[in-house]
């Protein structure tokens, strides 16, 4: 098999090679270490012979490979739990039960996504939109007053880490200006407006700092294009100036910014918690990190498995998009 | 006889592999870059508070741990007692709110961790990945295979998440600064890995390199004597851009709580507070905030100032006040 649907077929196949070898070292890493995760649990006034039996609860003397095991039929097919009395059916992709809450952990994940999904793909369409029209206009304006504003502008949204500038703006325009409440998260399916407008602040502390590499990247290849004959060539036949960079040179910033969206997603999903923790937004990022104080292991396991599910995800939709927008890759 | 062989085939003469230039002209290059120029100052001056931060908080006569119970008002929540937030001539920038410690001397102290800890992280991650991608590009099929996927997973994972489920797992006794350290150079050296094993596969193949492996020199011998020097530019280069990602990094999961902890100081972690206190005390704010800024905006300046010195065929790729049309470079 060759061609498109041939390089499609093997990306998605080498994405789940990718997950499934993901799930292995994020499952081994984080159980092969605790020794006091029983402990834990159970409270620091347990009695060793209560941490032996909630030990035993968890499975926690079980070989690895064997909970490991459990875990992948779980994702698969589901898992029954006995909590004492009864037993609870936790149903297919069951990344298992909170140590702390028993609440399944699917179940939790997916009431915080929508907050964690309005957050990152609202901030992404925002630092799209500022970094590449950033990049136009500094390719444009090259060598001017203008294009030097913008560049430092830009050098200090790469220098500022996304809970500086996020502080920053809620103390000034919530704080300060009263312009704006103190963001607190309303559905989209209850309100789209005040949903909107709750989530500015946050999309935007998110998206300065994401679009500051997007504009240097636009403009960079811009230039690029500009310097090539072709471009020359359009001038030459009287093509106007706003066609030769909207049209022509935009089209040459393309292929590297959809390579750029994919391998940020990674970094603007650790904002995404940087920033939810901030604004108290109640999201997968904010979870993680109480998850992670409290050593709620399959809560953390559970939330990492899916981050990395979304991340390999992007990476493997953008290097199609990469192959759409740019044909000889697919020959590669 | 191998050591001619050696010095004959280096010299930069196939066009596919950078020159390696020497200290002396890469200094020289640096020096020609006005903010970079700038930038390499303000760095030397932030590693020199750093290092004589004992000195400095004996100047001022405090410490970045007592608490003042008695300067911060109790009445009013914690607010430090006099303007500014308690600026005076025994503590030069005020007091933190609430516990009443010097903020000069936690500032100051606060730099030792910052910086500390990301070069500590950035070694750390270098040399992890110098030795990744060189064993990958010399060893067989199989190890190639196994650590170039291995890489690739480490590359997909975002960092961020990745250092604060990692920071879950390790018992509370262990000390702070180092496991920050420890989790950030143990899952950010995947690009240094990638960069080296291609520039490695690159420069595997060129006459020195051959000519060393057919005088029978053991592949440690080659790695180190041949290859690493050849590696120095590309890995330089990105392990430059590491420090302020670090940096940030380091702020971020300190900032989160799940960094390094009170009562030892980070910027970080002073900026949590602040968002309760910058009424009352807004250098608590502005102080980790500014140094924050200054730090990471300074190291990534620097970082292009090296990467453009090391390369000068790539022009600045943060073009700080460029004048010329640029791109054709």
């Amino acid at each position: 098999m060759s061609g498109f649907a041939g390089f499609v077929t093997r990306r998605l196949l080498a994405t789940v090679v990718t997950l499934l070898a993901v799930s292995v070292i994020v499952y081994v890493v984080f159980y092969v270490t605790p020794g006091d995760v029983a402990q834990i649990t159970c409270g620091p006034r347990c009695s060793p012979e209560q941490v032996r039996q909630v030990a035993g609860q968890l499975h926690l003397d079980d070989p690895l490979y064997v909970r490991y095991w459990h875990f992948l039929q779980g994702l698969v097919a589901g898992q029954d739990y006995s909590t004492g009395t009864s037993v609870a059916h936790c149903p297919a992709p069951c990344l298992g039960l909170s140590y702390q809450s028993d609440q399944q952990v699917t179940d939790l994940i997916l009431t915080k996504l929508p907050v964690s999904l309005s957050l990152v793909l609202g901030a992404m369409v925002l630092w799209l939109i500022l970094g590449v029209g950033t990049g136009v206009l500094s390719a444009w304006r090259r060598g001017r007053l203008s294009e030097r504003v913008l560049t430092a502008i830009t050098l200090a949204g790469t220098a500022t880490p996304v809970f500086v500038i996020g502080l920053v703006l809620m103390i000034v325009v919530c704080g300060e200006l009263e312009l704006l409440p103190f963001p607190q998260y309303v559905a989209f399916t209850d309100d789209p407006e005040q949903w909107a407008w709750n989530l500015l602040l946050p999309w935007l502390s998110l998206a300065l700092i994401e679009a500051a590499a997007f504009a240097r990247l636009t403009r960079a290849a811009m230039l690029e294009t500009l310097a090539e004959d072709h471009i020359r060539t359009f001038r030459a036949y009287g093509v106007s100036e706003r066609a030769v960079i909207g049209r022509h040179a935009l089209r040459g910033a393309l292929a590297p910014v959809i390579a750029l969206n994919a391998n940020n997603v990674g970094s603007a999903v650790g904002g995404a918690v940087l920033t939810e923790t901030l604004f108290g937004l109640p999201g997968i990022g904010q979870e993680l990190v109480h998850a992670v104080r409290v050593v709620d292991l399959p809560v953390v396991v559970g939330m990492v498995l899916v981050i990395g599910f979304f991340v390999v995800l992007a990476n493997a939709v953008a290097d199609v998009l990469y192959a759409v927008a740019d044909r000889r890759v697919v020959l590669v | 006889m191998s050591e001619t062989l050696t010095a004959s085939g280096t010299a930069g003469t196939d066009p596919t592999v950078p020159a390696v230039p020497g200290a002396r002209r890469f200094w020289r290059r640096l020096r020609e870059q006005r903010a970079a120029l700038v930038a390499a100052v303000v760095v030397a001056l932030l590693v020199l508070v750093a290092l004589a931060a004992p000195l400095l908080t004996a100047l001022e006569g405090q410490d970045p741990t007592t608490y003042h119970p008695t300067l911060v008002d109790s009445a009013r929540g914690g607010v430090p007692v006099g303007p500014l937030g308690g600026i005076s001539g025994d503590h030069w920038l005020g007091l933190e709110p609430q516990t009443g410690r010097d903020l000069f001397a936690r500032l100051v102290y606060g730099a030792r961790v910052s910086l500390g800890v990301a070069l500590t992280a950035t070694l750390l991650q270098t040399s992890l990945g110098v030795l990744m991608g060189v064993a990958a590009a010399l060893g067989n099929r199989w190890v190639d295979q196994v650590l170039s996927r291995l890489t690739d997973i480490i590359v997909a994972l975002p960092l961020m998440i990745m250092a604060l489920a990692l920071l879950a797992v390790v018992p509370s006794g262990f000390p702070r600064p180092l496991l920050v350290t420890l989790v950030l150079g143990l899952i950010g050296w995947g690009n240094i890995a990638k960069i080296s094993r291609a520039q490695t596969l690159a420069l595997k193949n060129l006459d020195h390199v051959s000519a060393a492996r057919l005088s029978g020199w053991n592949t440690w011998h080659i790695a180190r004597r041949e290859l690493l020097p050849g590696l120095a530019a590309p890995v330089l280069t990105y392990a430059a851009l590491l420090v302020p990602m670090n940096i940030s990094a380091e702020a971020a999961l300190s900032f989160l709580g799940v960094g390094v902890k009170p009562p030892t100081p980070s910027w970080g972690q002073m900026l949590t507070a602040a968002n309760v206190w910058y009424q009352a005390a807004p250098q608590y704010l502005l102080l980790p905030a500014g140094a924050l800024f200054v730090t990471v905006l300074a190291m990534t300046v620097l970082g292009d100032g090296v990467r453009t010195a090391l390369d000068p065929r790539a022009a600045s790729r943060l073009r700080v006040g460029t004048t010329r049309e640029g791109g054709s470079a």
